[in-house]
This record gives C-alpha cells, sequence and structure tokens, in this order.
C-alpha cells in the first residue's frame, strides 16, 4: 500500500489552506472532505451567512460561496479530495493508520482540521421538529419563514448575526438568553439592539420544543429569575449556543483539553504525537475565526513539511 | 436516467402522476449543504434504475415547497403513487441516500 507524505483530514479554512502549502510544497496531500461525522464538507461556513470579516473581500461573500473558492484553489494545485468521514485512526506506530469508507490509508503525518460544529439543547421535541421550524441553518432555512415569528436561541455572535439574516425574512425574531446580558461583539450588538424586528427575551432558558406532530408551534420556556414558567408561541427556532470541537475520533490518541478540543504545543501545530498536526477551530475554542483556521492550517502545513524533512 | 428539473408546470405530471416512486430534491443556490448534496442527487439519477429523481429549485417555485410544507433545505420527499411516503432533510454521504432510496424499489 502507498504511503501518503501527509493525509489532512477536515474540509473548512484550515483543512483547505493545509492542503494549499501542502501541495504547493510537492507533498501531494491527500485530504478527506468528510460527510456527516464533522456536520457537513466545507465546514461551519456552509451554513453561515454574509462574510464581511475576511480580509481581501470587500464587498464581502457568501460563506458557501467562499468555501468553493477555498475548494477550487486546493484543487489547482492536485489535491487529492476523498469524500469520506474518518471514522477510525490508529497513530500507535508510523506509518499511521487512517480509516474511512472500507478503505484503510497509510501515512507519514496527518493534520487534523475537524473543526466544531454547532451545539443543539438537547430538549424534547427539538429532533422531532427538526425541518418542520427547528432548523440549524439561518442561510438555507431562513427563506421559509417569511413574515413569520421566530426564536433565535442563544446570546452570543452566532445568534446576533442569525438574528439580523433572519430579520430580513421574519415578521418577528425574539432572541432568547439565558443570561441578562449578550456575550457578542459591540457591532453586533449595536445593530441587533437598532432592528425594529429583534427584541431580546433575557434569563430565560427554553424547556421543550412544542407543536401538533407535523409543524412546531412554540416552546416551552423557564425564566431563571423569577422561576417562572411559560410558553413562547413561535413558528421557527435556530439555535446558536456555540460549538464543540470534533475530535471523538481521536480521543485516546492524542492530547485533548477537557472540553474535546485538541492541545497543540506553544507556538506549533504539533499534537501530543509526533507527526499528527492540528489547525483550525479542532485545536482554537479562542478566536474561532474563518482567517485564524486560515492561518494555523498553514502553520500545519508548514510544521509538517519541515518535520518530514527533518525525518529523512 | 438523468435528473428531472421539477417546475409549478411540470410537477403534477412528473411526480404525482408518475408511475414509479420519485425522489424529490428541494434546493436552493444559496444553501450551503444543498451545493453539498447536488452532485450526489445527480449521480444517483444517471445510476440507479426503477427510481425517476428530480429537483425543485423553491427559489423559483416556491409554490410547491409552500403545498409540502418545507421549512429547511435540502429536503428530499420521496412520493409513490402522488402520496408522500418519506421524506428527510439535510445532508448525507450518497451510500446513506442510496439505501434509503433502495428501501422504496
Amino acid at each position: 500500500m502507498e504511503i501518503e507524505n501527509v493525509v489532512i483530514i477536515g474540509s473548512g479554512p484550515a483543512g483547505y489552506t493545509a492542503a494549499i502549502y501542502a501541495a504547493r510544497a510537492d507533498m501531494k496531500p491527500l485530504l478527506f472532505e468528510g460527510q456527516r461525522l464533522g456536520g457537513q464538507p466545507g465546514g461551519q461556513l456552509m451554513l453561515t451567512t454574509e462574510v464581511e470579516n475576511f480580509p481581501g473581500f470587500p464587498e464581502g461573500l457568501m460563506g458557501p460561496e467562499m468555501m468553493e473558492k477555498f475548494k477550487k484553489q486546493a484543487e489547482r494545485f492536485e489535491t487529492r479530495i476523498v469524500s469520506e468521514d474518518v471514522t477510525e485512526v490508529d497513530f500507535a506506530s508510523r506509518p499511521f493508520k487512517i480509516k474511512a469508507g472500507e478503505q484503510e490509508y497509510l501515512a507519514k503525518s496527518v493534520i487534523i482540521c475537524t473543526g466544531a460544529q454547532a451545539m443543539w439543547l438537547g430538549i424534547p421535541g427539538e429532533q422531532e421538529y427538526q425541518g418542520h421550524g427547528v432548523s440549524a441553518c439561518a442561510t438555507c432555512d431562513g427563506f421559509f419563514f417569511r413574515d413569520k415569528e421566530i426564536l433565535v436561541i442563544g446570546g452570543g455572535d452566532s445568534a446576533l448575526e442569525e438574528a439580523n439574516f433572519l430579520s430580513r425574512f421574519a415578521k418577528k425574531v425574539s432572541i432568547v438568553h439565558r443570561r441578562e446580558e449578550l456575550r457578542g461583539s459591540k457591532i453586533m450588538q449595536e445593530r441587533a439592539g437598532k432592528n425594529p424586528k429583534i427584541e431580546f427575551i433575557w434569563n430565560t432558558e427554553v424547556r421543550e420544543v412544542l407543536g401538533d406532530g407535523t409543524s412546531m408551534s412554540g416552546v416551552r420556556v423557564f425564566n431563571n429569575k423569577t422561576n417562572e414558567e411559560g410558553e413562547l408561541k413561535a413558528d421557527g427556532m435556530f439555535v446558536a449556543i456555540g460549538h464543540k470541537p470534533n475530535t471523538s475520533v481521536f480521543k485516546g490518541w492524542i492530547d485533548l483539553d477537557e472540553k474535546g478540543y485538541i492541545l497543540t504545543k506553544p507556538d506549533s501545530t504539533e499534537t501530543s504525537i509526533e507527526g499528527v498536526f492540528a489547525g483550525g477551530d479542532v485545536a482554537d475554542h479562542k478566536y474561532r475565526q474563518a482567517i485564524t483556521a486560515a492561518g494555523t492550517g498553514c502553520m500545519a502545513a508548514l510544521d509538517a513539511e519541515r518535520w518530514l524533512a527533518d525525518q529523512e | 436516467m438523468s435528473e428531472l428539473i421539477l417546475t409549478s408546470e411540470n410537477f403534477d405530471a412528473s411526480v404525482l402522476q408518475a408511475d414509479k416512486p420519485v425522489l424529490v430534491d428541494f434546493w436552493a443556490p444559496w444553501c450551503g449543504p444543498c451545493k453539498v448534496m447536488s452532485p450526489i442527487v445527480e449521480e444517483l439519477a444517471g445510476e440507479m434504475e426503477g427510481i425517476l429523481i428530480g429537483k425543485v429549485n423553491v427559489d423559483e417555485h416556491g409554490d410547491i415547497a409552500q403545498k409540502f410544507n418545507i421549512l429547511s433545505i435540502p429536503t428530499f420527499i420521496v412520493f409513490k403513487g402522488g402520496q408522500v411516503v418519506e421524506q428527510f432533510s439535510g445532508s448525507m454521504s450518497k451510500d446513506q441516500l442510496r439505501a434509503k432510496l433502495l428501501g422504496h424499489l
């Protein structure tokens, strides 16, 4: 079996940037795009709307469009892309073993860029009404909520961004947050505050999604200040309460922090296993930006290239 | 068979009155996961026998989306004899989608 120089796992900004750099360094990278395990191919940007903070795109562009460009650029330098989820790895000895689909691959080095994905509330009714009011993708589904009343759950930037986007379609958007203040950035808070269609519901936790079996009609809520229960009427609910890293496949092989993010050595993308590198959100719960993911993806490719050269 | 392009005009004849099961992919150009699924659906349309496969652009044919109460895309509906027999949303692998369709043949 052929031994790959470098296998890249993940197809967000980090994975594709690592691929572009590795390919241009003549490492002939093999990249696993993934299917479902990490959310979706292309990563979290596939579910976002306008990206306005990525330098070089003064007019902004849509997340999915941006990921198409990343992919095209990686393909231009002949990255081989496999549309499979990596389901198992074996980092016990070199070459490393990677299992995807029915096949096993061998690699001298591995770059993990599997990212993170949005968390769900995990409450009754949430799964049942997915596609029937409960949505994971404001960009995809906002269109269907024209003149409807919707809830956005969360208090960070992604909640505010989704609320702003959804207000283009909806009659009313209520941001339901379990605290009394927002975590989001100033500019997003101001934008949401000025938007006449957006209102805030504070100190409120969503306990259950209600409906008639075919579509959602509202949620059961609990006010953690007054300890009162109540119901909110809504046609749709978008959840934006944070993220969890896609590291279940690597558990036990490399060191993770208590939240499951990959630990890398200071000023480097090296993981606890020599020859395995990590870039992007999977190793970063702090910045979590497309541009920082691209940056650390680039670092991982350069680190892998140097490490491989040292081995020879 | 190649993929059917479904419209408000041809939907009834092509889907509801079809003599075979039909998979309909509800999609739109602005939806990231739809873009992931489009080539998969198109390939299956070319490979699978005994089932018709088509797509509806919900942006252009909102009336069809409304009729079937689509609130999320991509949504897939399998029709048999003019009736909805299965409906599911979100992206999945080609093998997963194929397995779902094989269950309706």
